[in-house]
């Protein structure tokens, strides 16, 4: 892009500038929330620079170590961290092989009904979780999954979306690369993984990026079918931390959960944040 | 090894026949190059060889065995495409020895046959690119190092060098051609070029909607051609066509003209005259209206119109000619050794 004028320079960037501040000052005051004794918190003004309290705040929340005087958490926040890494990493990864092969399936293989079967996937796109969620429920129950991590992930697995990204990728792949294989004396699945898995990587880490995040912040279904402590998931078991009516929660530990809970997709994103966009803007071939 | 018989073969796409009742006989260690004009069948053809695309009816021998039912590999063929259908993330080693690694060929010969086309192809340097990093000419090269690794029956060229820029075209051209000597594999060639096809070939076959118009050299095709079409798809500029009687060995051409002919046939045809094969010459039988003067070099190209029946011709003189010598009339004359007759109805030829 050429700039024209440097007073459009500066504006631009002084405009980014104010969004960071007005997106990042809540996440810092949850920050400094989680170095402050709950006393600090309760006097206002609320504090605006961080305390000393930060390692046995963390420690509390995450390994259940209390001090003197604070009572027990029912769950460490480290096993519904791990609850909800299974989760989504579940999520994600059953996504990604489901969308790929059906991908696969209809993009190089004939067979009856074929249009009308990736129209039908497609028009599930309009059904999410929310909306399908007392059959799913029902479902699960009936098959004895409530409480468990297959009960957790499978119903979040299918995706139309992902199905139909993949499919939009491989139509682009050229034919003579499937003949080339096939020339080679490749068997459909060889195809699968030695050519087509490998030429869609940007794709796959793009996906594994946004359905990460999807697959972690899920909260309702979560909500619905573990009622075992055990199987909590942090998104959850931070809604249950927060303080309804006249009670009133430990808020140092709310924010530490709240940094913790946002860690797992932070990492993700930043991680593999070169792929993503990657991902999203080239058709290298 | 490497012979290959294509018998009464058909093929049609739901009610649209693109390939009809063809027979071809290819011999060991030929190179056989298909050409005609787009929309021909040809590289159909060449799909059905492979096995890419299934066979209507009739049957395709390799070394004596129907082949019909048999997957690409199974054939032992191999194929270098058009856009050359590397797989963009393996290396040139990667490319070249993928087949061999799904034949479950050890690993040592895998790499001794790759070192050995790639010696071939002068590609040695090159082994640990990916596709991405070569040119064009350099891609085209890893793919036929794909198929020279296979060390397969026969090779099929599906319009190898339609995109290269010319001069890249001419070299790889004489490439292949010297290394299909060297090889001696058997070949076939798809091309729209009349000039690769003609360089090329041992024997071309031309072909138009599907039927195979002749076979045979290029020498046989040039000077011989069986059918009107290939008359006027081989040669540039094309074959001129004008309509003439044919009675007691004279042509007496509907512009006035007459031509002496060594044929028998009586009543109307069509006569074929090369370009190149008109002189001019003062006391010359075809008169022609010049309309446009083209000076290519090697060779001046007079565009006009015959007096009287208005037919349009085009004469190829040898040596530069300059217009003014030419002016608004010429007159020309014809070496009538050369001359091609076509029936009118069949358009078969007929001298």
């Amino acid at each position: 892009m050429i700039e024209k004028k440097k007073s459009g320079y500066w504006l631009s960037h002084v405009g980014l500038c104010l969004g960071v501040i007005f997106i990042f000052f809540p996440v810092w005051l949850a920050f400094v929330g989680s170095t402050v004794t709950q006393e600090d918190i309760m006097q206002p003004p609320f504090p605006v620079l961080p305390g000393s309290h930060l390692i046995e705040n963390y420690k509390y929340a995450l390994f259940n170590i209390a001090p003197d005087g604070y009572y027990s958490l029912p769950v460490p926040v480290l096993k519904m961290l791990f609850n909800s890494l299974i989760m989504a990493l579940g999520i994600t990864i059953g996504k990604l092989i489901i969308s790929l092969l059906s991908a696969f399936a209809f993009v190089y293989f004939k067979f009856p009904l074929r249009k009308t079967f990736f129209w039908l996937i497609f028009l599930t796109l309009m059904l999410p979780v929310e909306v399908r969620i007392v059959p799913t429920y029902e479902v699960v129950a009936n098959l004895g999954l409530l409480n468990s991590y297959a009960g957790l992930i499978f119903p979040l697995i299918a995706s139309a979306t992902a199905t139909f990204l993949f499919r939009q990728f491989f139509l682009t792949v050229p034919n003579e690369m499937v003949e080339a294989a096939r020339m080679d004396g490749a068997t459909p699945m060889q195809f699968f993984r030695d050519i087509l898995i490998p030429i869609s990587k940007t794709n796959i880490a793009a996906l594994f990026v946004i359905l990460f995040v999807y697959g972690f912040n899920q909260y309702l279904w979560p909500l619905l079918i573990t009622t075992s402590s055990d199987m909590q998931t942090i998104v959850m078991g931070l809604k249950f931390m927060i303080p309804t009516g006249d009670d009133y929660g430990h808020w140092p530990t709310i924010f530490s959960t709240a940094m913790l809970a946002m860690l797992p997709p932070v990492v993700i994103v930043i991680a593999m944040q070169k792929f993503f966009v990657k991902g999203l803007l080239e058709s290298d071939k | 090894m490497g012979r290959i018989n294509l018998k009464n073969l058909e093929k049609s796409y739901g009610k649209t026949k693109v390939i009809h009742d063809l027979s071809i006989d290819i011999n060991e260690g030929e190179l056989i190059v298909i050409v005609g004009p787009s929309g021909c069948g040809k590289s159909t053809l060449l799909r059905m060889v492979a096995g890419l695309e299934d066979i209507n009816s009739g049957s395709i021998l390799i070394d004596n065995k129907i082949v019909n039912e048999l997957e690409p590999m199974e054939r032992n063929i191999a194929m270098v495409f058009q856009n050359y259908a590397l797989y963009p993330h393996m290396t040139v080693f990667e490319n070249m020895s993928y087949g061999l690694k799904i034949l479950k060929i050890p690993k040592n010969e895998i790499s001794s046959r790759v070192q050995n086309a790639a010696e071939i192809l002068e590609l040695g340097e090159l082994l640990k690119r990916k596709p991405s990093q070569l040119s064009g000419g350099q891609r085209q090269r890893v793919a036929m190092g794909r198929a020279i690794v296979r060390d397969p029956v026969a090779f099929l060229f599906d319009e190898p060098l339609s995109n290269l820029d010319a001069k890249l075209r001419v070299q790889m051209r004489l490439e292949i051609k010297k290394l299909q000597k060297q090889l001696k594999t058997t070949s076939l060639y798809v091309t729209h070029d009349q000039v690769e096809a003609m360089t090329l070939a041992d024997r071309m076959v031309v072909m138009n909607e599907g039927n195979v118009e002749h076979v045979g050299t290029p020498l046989e095709v040039y000077t011989k051609p069986k059918t009107l079409f290939t008359a006027q798809f081989i040669g540039s500029p094309a074959m001129n066509i004008l309509k003439g009687k044919c009675q007691s060995n004279q042509i007496k051409l509907s512009s006035g003209a007459t031509l002496k002919a060594n044929s028998k046939y009586n009543g109307e045809v069509n006569v074929g005259l090369r370009p190149e094969d008109f002189t001019i010459d003062e006391k010359g039988t075809i008169k022609l209206k010049v309309e446009l003067v083209e000076l290519i070099g090697a060779n001046t190209l007079i565009h006009g119109r015959l007096e009287n029946s208005n037919e349009i011709l085009v004469a190829s003189i040898a040596g530069v000619i300059s217009d003014s010598k030419i002016g608004n009339h010429i007159n020309l004359s014809f070496n009538e050794t050369k001359l091609h007759l076509f029936d009118i109805n069949s358009d078969q030829r007929i001298n």
